[in-house]
């Protein structure tokens, strides 16, 4: 057991899309230093439920920072700012005793809450969707080196897989963009022969998808590099823009 | 015709746009700035100079207008791309940005510079046609200097060749009243020493310049990541320079009205 914190919680609480919600204060008393934050969500919500009120809504699954399903702002920050850290994986002797911690929804238009914390992130699937995969079968799994891939590609194409779509680029950038999530989709499988096929067809789709579904452009302020759990890098933007830019000259529409 | 769609229609073209008509805009800024810098130089190369690229004629009309189109383009899609950001973005974070780790803030935050681009850019935009009304269309309500000719820039000419009287070309100015659009030299370098002795004048450059200076050190280096062309290899080389070219370019501007007022160029 770890040190025991008593915190007061600033919650946002919307009860549904149309509702224009509120901050609810509520006590987190005999909180220890080892739980994540979604524990001690956890821990809060139970309090709730013994006193009979609605316990606070919030997305997890995995709580091991790979499903990027935990989205909330915490002080501000999308996952609490931690370098390379989900909320789930944030604990909570970050910290101090006595302290305020105020936790929002991600908030972009294109991020309607559906209820407290949790917000509907499909408009991350459509544009998936819309050309984020390889539509041929590629087979089992090959035989080794049957198609080769340059060490440096591979790695970066992994870089940019790590990509969780838990959308708090979108969250962080003060446009509201979704570039990072984006250029990791398109990044990812433009570096590798597999998606090669469809590179062109996947960059103009893609961004018309994005700007589609109402999020903004990228003034490259580096939010959204610096809050990204799976610290995925700016440069993957440049090389969206690049694609993208290469796509309308080569094949001109979707 | 796909393609002009795909750059007019889409986020990621408008930013191009942006990219190119910045690029742009920022060649006529060093241009503009290096021909200014003649006024050290003296009198008869400034005035020389101002003559020659008044000769060039249909030539210089071309250039206006690219620069007219090259603005207008640039204001056009910051005023589209802010629009849409602005309703992106709706309603934000209430909170003040407060990482568990304090020193992650600066990295999480946008930079002044980056959360300010369409204003710093509308209020050098708005200077600019000041400024061209002070020097370009001599507009004499706005210089800010009394007196029926010394306040009117249309009757600074000069004499263009040498002659007697001590007469020397570019320098000895023509009497005042005399002298024509089109057919006589304009005293350029008496228009600077005597526009940048009002101090107000002086006042709004130096703040249009500053913007000037911290809209570039944002706009040099987001123009590369907007084209495709940075990443982190070079990127802090970009970063840097991009600041740097904006100090240097603020200092260059500034110490045009700085002489004048110093009395150091009269």
């Amino acid at each position: 057991m770890g040190k025991e914190l008593n915190l007061k919680l600033k919650v946002w609480r919307q009860d549904n899309t149309d509702d224009s919600g509120r901050f609810e204060e509520y006590d987190a008393k005999g909180i220890d230093t080892d739980m994540s934050f979604l524990e001690m969500l956890d821990v809060v919500n139970e309090g709730l439920n013994e006193d009979g009120k609605e316990p606070i809504a919030f997305d997890s699954d995995c709580r091991e920072g790979i499903c990027g399903s935990c989205s909330m702002v915490i002080n501000g920050v999308p996952h609490g700012g931690q370098q390379g850290t989900t909320a789930c994986q944030l604990h909570m002797r970050h910290f101090s005793d006595g302290m305020t911690i105020t936790i929002e929804p991600w908030r972009a238009s294109a991020f309607p809450v559906q209820r407290d914390l949790v917000v509907d992130r499909t408009a991350f699937d459509r544009i998936q969707q819309a050309g984020g995969f390889v539509s041929v079968r590629t087979g089992s799994v090959p035989d080794a080196n049957a198609t080769p891939v340059p060490k440096e590609d591979a790695d970066l194409a992994m870089d940019a897989a790590q990509c969780i779509g838990c959308g708090a680029c979108v969250a962080a950038c003060k446009n509201a963009s979704a570039m990072l999530f984006v250029a990791a989709k398109v990044s990812h499988l433009s570096l590798v022969p597999q998606g090669q096929p469809e590179r062109e067809r996947r960059a103009l789709a893609m961004v018309q998808k994005m700007d589609e579904e109402g999020f903004g452009s990228c003034t490259v302020t580096g939010s959204c590099e610096a809050v990204c759990p799976k610290q995925i890098s700016l440069d993957f933007i440049a090389r969206m823009n690049r694609e993208y830019g290469c796509a309308l000259i080569k094949k001109g529409t979707v | 015709m796909n393609l002009i769609k795909g750059i007019f229609n889409t986020s990621l073209g408008r930013k191009y746009i942006m990219a190119i008509t910045g690029a742009g805009l920022f060649g006529f800024i060093i241009a503009h700035l290096l021909g200014n810098l003649l006024v050290f130089a003296g009198p008869a190369a400034l005035n020389e100079y101002a003559k020659k690229l008044h000769d060039l004629g249909p030539l210089l009309w071309v250039a206006r207008l690219g620069l007219l189109a090259m603005a207008g383009l640039h204001i056009w899609s910051a005023l589209k791309l802010t629009t849409e950001n602005r309703e992106a973005a709706g309603k934000r974070h209430e909170v003040k940005v407060d990482p568990v780790d304090r020193h992650r803030r600066d990295d999480i935050v946008a930079r002044f510079a980056a959360r300010t681009m369409i204003f710093s850019g509308l209020i050098i935009a708005a200077f600019a046609f000041y400024h061209l009304a002070h020097y370009t269309w001599k507009v004499p309500q706005i210089n800010g200097i009394s007196g029926e000719f010394k306040g009117d820039f249309e009757t600074y000419y000069v004499h263009e060749v040498d002659g007697d009287n001590n007469q020397t070309a570019f320098v000895t100015p023509l009497p005042q009243g005399e002298g024509a659009e089109g057919e006589n030299a304009s005293d350029v370098y008496r228009m600077v020493v005597n526009g940048f002795n009002v101090s107000w004048v002086v006042g709004f450059y130096v703040v249009a310049i500053g913007l000037l200076c911290v809209h570039l050190s944002h706009g040099l280096s987001a123009m590369f990541q907007s084209l495709g062309m940075k990443n982190k290899n070079y990127g802090k080389w970009i970063d840097c320079g991009a600041k740097a070219v904006a100090i240097l370019i603020f200092l260059g501007y500034i110490s045009i009205p700085v002489a004048v007022l110093a009395g150091f160029v009269k």
